[in-house]
């Protein structure tokens, strides 16, 4: 009793996260000096920007008529090209995935197996889309080829992690009474673990589809094929009605994309 | 026949949750497993198929010991025994039809499972066990589309497709309402009289057990403290049980329920 007595009438604060005041003046203060310091030491040359500008503009305006014509034929091979790419490299990188992904998720892996996957996934989470492209180009030389390799290799890093996290979090009740049932592993794998787990996965996989099909924008800026490629050559010719013409292309299909995978995973919940 | 011997489990973190426990059921018997939350009951019969492998002692059905088999005679030993799990387990994104049938995973390849394409005889018993539950129209809706009840019932369908010789109940009325529970209880306790099953049925509803069994078995800290008939657990032994309380309404109840029952 004496020990409510002594607290009624005492303010409450929430406990601070850092408890040292001093250590938590001098981390906050010394972030600010270090955050206008920063800002501080990025030059700005006003003449090159106001040069600059004039240009942006015509990049802008570009858009108000976009061409698509004088390039069509261009245009549309690397379309084309990056549809091949996106599809193909969705497909095998989502394959791959899979038994990566079970390996990788800690509950159903043997420790062993389990290194060895998350390793995989790190590799290739770490190398980003246009260093591995680079050195595939390097490899298998300029096209497509190279870059479906890229986004194969990309999907896994991205698709086995997310997906090893949601068998992970799975419920293992249910995937315990199908085990209970004398089920062999792939049994219990395609009776109590992947009905729990595919909307996600579909959710996954039709998201990465979209990623891959604007990468494939991106890697054609370094050589690996498809629209990116066309587009490389539109900028190197300062043919910004073109330019604007491909990416108006990758705005609506990556739209398009958007819309019809809202579609289907609402229907897979 | 299923014989417990000197049954030990240690978990990593060092908790002994089952201490020597020797228990002996014979065939097409049911018993009530009861005691505290934390005394061993999941894990006991977690132990007995192996979903927890126990530190030591032995578990034997018919002749066969189980803690002894590796992987493929483990597999083939669990058709034998149907277990119905507290919060029913099915796999809620997965058809009634399909909960039900993975009844049978263990007796049929992985191409016919992942396809679908069970062997016809295993379909009709799935029909039929369906239908003897009531649940014949609920069969190709989602498992998760079913109440509490009818879950439970599902479960009950997918354990007896095993043809098991034995049933692991663990906790199957835990978060039923009271009539439901004595409907499921009745169900357990019918289907394992039709069909000569042994059970060991985990339930900490003391009258509920009281109403149905005619051997209950309870535990404590992972030690068998009390194995006898319902009217042996008095007072004084839910006490030992338990730990202190006033028990006469928890018995009193049980004698009206009966009358009701009856």
């Amino acid at each position: 009793m004496s020990a409510l007595a002594q607290q009624i009438g005492t303010p409450w604060k929430k406990p601070p996260f850092i408890k040292n005041a001093m250590l938590r003046m001098v981390l906050l203060v010394g972030f600010i000096v270090y955050f206008f310091m920063a800002l501080n030491s990025m030059e700005v040359n006003w003449s090159r920007v106001y040069q600059g500008l004039d240009r942006g503009w015509k990049f802008v305006t570009a858009f108000a008529h976009p061409d698509f014509c004088s390039r069509a034929s261009d245009i549309k091979e690397g379309m084309i090209e990056s549809v091949i790419m996106t599809v193909t490299s969705t497909v095998v990188g989502i394959a791959i995935s899979i038994p990566i992904a079970l390996g990788a998720a800690r509950n159903i892996a043997p420790l062993p197996v389990y290194i060895v996957c998350r390793f995989i996934i790190a590799v290739s989470r770490a190398l980003n889309e246009i260093i591995v492209a680079i050195l595939f180009v390097a490899i298998f030389g300029f096209g497509p080829l190279a870059g479906f390799l890229t986004l194969s290799f990309a999907t896994i890093g991205f698709l086995a992690k997310l997906l090893a996290e949601d068998i992970e979090d799975m419920n293992k009740v249910q995937a315990e009474a199908v085990k209970a049932t004398g089920a062999s592993w792939m049994q219990w794998i395609n009776f109590g673990v992947q009905p729990q787990v595919m909307p996600r996965l579909i959710g996954l996989s039709i998201y990465r589809l979209d990623i891959n099909f604007r990468e494939s924008a991106v890697l054609g800026l370094v050589g690996a094929g498809g629209i990116g490629a066309t587009l490389n050559t539109a900028f190197d010719r300062y043919e910004f009605d073109t330019v604007a013409a491909i990416l108006l292309i990758i705005i609506v299909v990556v739209m398009a994309l958007e819309y019809i995978s809202g579609i289907i995973r609402a229907r897979v919940q | 026949m299923l014989k417990l011997e000197k049954l030990t489990m240690v978990y990593k973190t060092g908790d002994k949750a089952l201490n020597a426990v020797d228990l002996e059921i014979p065939g097409g018997q049911v018993i009530a497993l009861i005691g505290p939350s934390g005394a061993g009951k999941s894990t006991l019969i977690r132990c007995i198929n192996r979903l927890v492998n126990p530190t030591s002692g032995t578990v034997t059905l018919d002749g066969v010991e189980l803690t002894k088999l590796g992987s493929a005679g483990l597999r083939r030993e669990r058709r034998r025994m149907g277990m119905i799990f507290q919060e029913y387990a099915l796999v809620e994104r997965l058809t009634v039809m399909e909960n039900v049938l993975s009844g049978r995973l263990g007796y049929v390849g992985f191409w016919r499972s992942f396809l679908r394409k069970f062997p016809q005889a295993d379909v009709d018993e799935a029909y039929r066990l369906l239908d003897r539950v009531g649940l014949l129209h609920m069969a190709d809706k989602r498992a998760d589309e079913l109440s509490g009840g009818q879950r439970q019932r599902v479960g009950i369908c997918r354990a007896l497709i095993q043809d098991p010789a034995v049933l692991l109940v663990d906790e199957p009325t835990a978060s039923l309402d009271p009539k439901t529970s004595r409907e499921i209880m009745r169900l357990i306790i019918e289907m394992c009289r039709e069909r000569g099953l042994a059970a060991i049925i985990n339930i900490h509803d003391v009258s509920l057990a009281k109403m149905f069994v005619q051997r209950v078995v309870a535990l404590n800290l992972g030690t068998v403290i009390f194995d006898g008939g319902p009217n042996d657990l008095t007072p004084d032994v839910l006490t030992q049980i338990y730990g202190e309380e006033d028990w006469e309404a928890t018995i009193e109840t049980v004698d009206d329920d009966a009358e009701v029952d009856a």
